[in-house]
């Protein structure tokens, strides 16, 4: 064997296991999930048969599952700008404070580090109707009126939304300062002599160069929030997604379709909606970026 | 550093707005362990701070007759120590083989591993689900872990460091005789350790905090995960706050462990994932 | 020497003999139930004295939370990895039993008079289907209303006079309902959790009380979206909104306000007495439900014991063994002492005539009825959502109430439409 041939062979040799894996893992079941939601598969029935298009035919007229979308919608919609826009004003204020960058930096990520489901918990405890609410404790002594947040068909899904903006600030406040500080100080100090204000500064100098990074995070936070399920779970009473399915997101949906209902074929076939939902919606914001990075 | 001197307004303001924040990041952490400290009495009444502080709630979680909790600690402990480990061998070697080896097909390899990183988990847990039943996989350490014995991410990001690496001491080591295998594990590995201290701790942290699947793939609640059995602390006979508090607590403490000794690690891990866009 | 090596081998081998001659009659039973801290301690002890009269067979216990339980059945068992005995809720026997999850008991053990004799009417008729037993239970429940002393006597009412009536109920509740200076609800005077035993309170008491029957005899037809039926169902609403004594999930739910004392009263379960007795500083009562219009009604249940399909030859004999040590008086008699719930066999309660709050549980049973579920869980969130949605969207209660019935209607329907197939 040649040289050549020899370290392929190796090469090969190390991707073996790793690729077994990856088809195994993460390409044969995502053709099997395929493959299900057309069958009427699921844990209660012996036999399987195909239906054709009847799981998609029934997921949505199911009035539940149209409320999860439209809720799943309104976590992207609502969580995603808010998140960037917070986490983006605070970076730029922690860029400019001389010191105590760094620990302020890691009690912002603090959040996001640790376990979803006890800080959901703890939100959860926070959350409560008087007497046992310390966040409506505190509304009340200031004479604000005291809130249902997740016992209210109106207030859960702006709670839980709030909680999982909470947890990812942090994380992107981060990123957007490992971005700031890629921007070489002499374009800042070039543009300030020519006697650019700070506004103007951050408008024509910092964003854009930021950009690259914010559409990354808008990307990732985005599929953040469409795929939202751990948040929604502890949150909600007897995790159903309540009150009223007004929290419930697409996956907690296919989640009670899959292992509360044991329906598999119709828990694959809402699945594979969600992900085309977040395939598209990533590839929009793609190329609506990439036409801004590249004028 | 872009940090603009001098001519920029009050600074003061700044450290207002930054420290007003840190007090809502860090408030549920502080409320979360004070009401650990509270009795069954004490944590319904709406004062800050316990008027007679107590370690019973710790206590009864981890040895009162029926409380599982130490079993779930251990449950994550292992495996997220088993992944971790797992991810790091196999992630490295893949990455080392992508960025200095030359084959057929490498692109496209590369691509199909990277693509994997599109399909969301939440959509592979039913299959997955399948596959655990069908292999009899419910319920076991092996069920729980094997989605996560190898990651993509870590795959590219080993990859990109490897590709800086210089060779010279690779071929030297080949020029020496030495197998390829020894020398991955001899010259190889130990140039990249900041990136496997990286990889070993957002694996770690990750696994750790893993819910949907570990939800999904145990059916006993001996085998459940920290976060598993602490979801389900709350149920027909209402909810122990102070047992919730405790457990969510103790759940946290070692990723708090990990996290004020890796603090550099962390951050610069974070921002790293940031800018490979 | 040789003498010696042989006895160390001839010791060795009559050892394992006897070691493998043990195994050979050694049987495990796997005996799961739902995870309710008082049973399961219970259920140790109960195993332990089980095993002691019957060498040879070993039981090992396990539970799981409330929320998954039928979850995990429903996954395990068909795959064959379930248990040998099971406890389920007798709300859930049609289902399981349609899913092929259990078998029916053997006649030779539990013959239909035998159960006839041995349990209540409603237990006997609830566990029979086609002709066939399916499971045999240790205890029963009834609801009873349950109040806090201490509340009462602070709000200047006679803790050993609670209301008799729905009527006196009320006035109860309003002035043991308090609120801080803005109007919220700080203790409820009476918990209003229809995911609780709410619904149920609904569904086989105030339904009756107010006079609709639920569903008919078969219960194959939902039938209380009359006109008596709406009203009892708006008198529940009203007590949320118009007059505020209480609402769903206040204080997190309904037992965890109580056992804080955040709350008055309740209409709660005999399967609560041991939980309560277990809170310290908790001074509380029980009292038969109230009366409407002098009509009397009650709503029983219980948590019942089943084998699995499948299990044959040495584990049958063992689960059979083991049902029977379940369902015997000295156990039904333990299970009323360390949980609370009452003796399936009714001859069985004549000593705790003079227990105060037993006592008020037992005669509950003289009126109450059993809903014939087809889906307990989904039942339940049907009627739970009606509260929630006069509640929260200030929807009509009428039109609540028949946008429930139909949607009942509808799972009922489904559920035997499935059978014939």
């Amino acid at each position: 064997m040649t040289f050549a041939a020899r370290r392929a062979a190796i090469a090969y040799a190390f991707l073996g296991i790793p690729l077994v894996f990856f088809v195994g893992v993460r390409f044969a079941p995502m053709l099997y999930m395929i493959a299900m939601s057309f069958t009427d598969w699921g844990l209660l029935r012996k036999t399987v048969h195909v239906v054709g298009l009847a799981n998609f035919a029934s997921i949505f007229a199911d009035p539940v599952f149209l409320k999860s979308l439209v809720n799943t919608a309104k976590y992207a919609v609502l969580g995603t700008p808010t998140v960037i826009v917070l986490s983006l004003c605070i970076a730029l204020i922690l860029d400019r404070v001389p010191r105590g960058k760094g620990v302020y930096r890691l009690l912002y990520v603090l959040p996001y580090i640790t376990p979803v489901v006890a800080v959901a918990w703890v939100w959860r405890w926070m959350f409560q109707s008087p007497p046992l609410g310390i966040i409506n404790a505190v509304f009340v002594s200031v004479g604000l009126r005291a809130h249902e947040f997740l016992n209210s068909a109106t207030q859960a899904l702006p709670s839980i939304l709030a909680v999982n903006v909470w947890i990812e600030l942090g994380y992107c406040t981060i990123v957007f300062l490992a971005g700031m500080q890629t921007i070489p100080s002499s374009i800042m100090e070039a543009a300030r002599m020519d006697g650019a204000s700070g506004w103007q500064l951050l408008r024509r100098i910092t964003l854009p160069l930021l950009l690259p990074v914010t559409l990354l995070l808008v990307v990732v936070e985005g599929i953040q929030f469409l795929r939202i399920f751990t948040q929604v779970y502890n949150l909600s009473y007897q995790a159903l997604g309540g009150p009223l399915d007004s929290t419930k997101s697409a996956t907690l949906y296919i989640y009670q379709k899959a292992f509360t209902n044991f329906d598999m074929g119709v828990a694959a076939s809402a699945s594979l909606v969600l992900f085309a939902i977040i395939l598209a919606v990533t590839l929009v914001q793609l190329k609506l970026f990439d036409r801004r990075l590249n004028y | 550093m872009a940090a603009t001197k001098g001519r920029t307004p009050a600074v003061a303001p700044a450290y207002v707005v930054l420290s007003l924040l840190s007090v809502v990041m860090l408030f549920p952490f502080l409320w979360m362990l004070l009401s650990s400290l509270k009795d069954a009495t004490q944590i319904y009444q709406m004062t800050l701070f316990p008027a007679n502080p107590t370690l019973d709630n710790y206590v009864s979680i981890f040895l009162s007759r029926n409380s599982r909790f130490p079993q779930w600690f251990l449950n994550s402990a292992i495996v997220g120590v088993a992944t971790t480990v797992s991810v790091l061998f196999f992630d490295s070697l893949v990455g080392y083989t992508l960025a200095k080896f030359r084959f057929p097909g490498k692109r496209i390899i590369f691509l199909l591993i990277i693509s994997t990183l599109m399909i969301p988990t939440e959509m592979l847990v039913i299959p997955w689900y399948a596959l655990a039943r069908a292999l009899k996989w419910v319920n076991s350490y092996w069920g729980i872990m094997f989605p996560g014995m190898i990651s993509a991410f870590g795959v590219f990001l080993m990859r990109q460091f490897m590709a800086t690496m210089p060779d010279e001491l690779i071929d030297a080591a080949r020029v020496d005789g030495k197998r390829e295998l020894p020398i991955f594990f001899a010259v190889v590995l130990p140039l990249v350790t900041p990136a496997l201290a990286i990889l070993a701790i957002f694996n770690f942290i990750g696994n750790w905090n893993a819910f949907l699947w570990p939800l999904i793939a145990v059916a006993t609640p001996r085998m459940f995960t920290l976060p598993v059995g602490l979801a389900n602390f709350s149920g027909e006979a209402g909810a122990n706050w102070q047992a919730i508090m405790t457990g969510a607590t103790v759940s946290m403490l070692p990723l708090v462990i990990v996290f004020l000794i890796f603090q550099k690690q962390i951050v610069k891990g974070i921002a790293l994932s940031g800018l490979k866009g | 020497m040789k003498r010696t090596r042989i006895g160390v081998i001839l010791s060795l081998a009559l050892f394992l003999g006897a070691a493998i001659a043990g195994q050979a009659a050694d049987v495990t039973i796997t005996y799961w139930q739902y995870f309710y801290q008082s049973k399961v301690d219970l259920m140790s002890d109960l195993i332990q004295q089980f095993e002691a009269r019957n060498p040879g067979i070993h039981v090992e216990q396990v539970t799981f939370p409330y929320e998954s339980y039928q979850q995990k059945v429903a996954a395990a068992v068909p795959a064959g990895e379930g248990p040998d005995v099971i406890n389920l809720y007798y709300g859930w026997l049609p289902l399981w039993v349609k899913s092929g999850y259990l078998q029916a008991l053997p006649q030779s053990a539990f013959s239909t008079a035998r159960l006839a004799k041995t349990f209540y009417p409603f237990v006997a008729q609830s566990v029979s289907f086609g002709g066939k037993n399916y499971s045999v239970p240790t205890a029963v429940r009834t609801l009873a209303l349950i109040y806090n002393k201490r509340l009462f006597r602070e709000a200047g009412l006679d803790p050993n006079v609670p209301p008799r009536t729905l009527e006196e109920l009320l006035a109860d509740a309003k002035k043991l309902s308090k609120y801080d200076a803005q109007g919220n609800l700080v203790q409820s005077g009476l918990l209003m959790q229809p995911s609780g035993q709410g619904h149920v309170w609904i569904r086989e008491v105030l339904f009756r009380q107010f006079g609709a029957t639920p569903y008919s005899a078969d219960g194959r037809t939902v039938t209380y979206d009359s006109p008596a039926g709406i009203h009892a169902f708006q008198w529940y609403t009203d007590r949320i909104t118009k007059d505020k004594v209480g609402y769903p999930n206040f204080s997190t739910d309904d037992v965890t306000a109580f056992t804080a004392q955040k709350a008055a009263m309740n209409i709660d379960g005999s399967f609560r007495i041991a939980t309560l007795n277990a809170v310290k500083n908790l001074e509380w009562g029980a009292a038969e439900l109230p009366t409407y219009k002098g009509i009397k009604s009650n709503f029983a249940s219980f948590w019942t014991n089943a084998i699995v399909s499948g299990i044959s030859g040495a584990k049958l004999d063992a689960a059979v063994k083991f049902l029977a040590f379940l369902t015997s008086p000295e156990v039904q008699d333990q299970w009323l002492r360390k949980v609370g719930e009452l003796p399936a066999t009714p001859s069985l309660s004549e000593r705790y005539q003079n227990d105060p709050v037993i006592r008020v549980f037992l005669k509950g049973l003289a009126y109450a009825h059993a809903t014939s579920y087809v889906d307990e869980a989904g039942q339940r969130a049907i009627l739970d959502d009606a509260v929630d949605e006069v509640n929260l969207k200030r929807t009509d209660p009428a039109a609540a109430l028949d946008a429930a019935a139909a949607k009942e209607q509808k799972l009922i329907n489904d559920f035997w439409k499935q059978g014939n197939e």
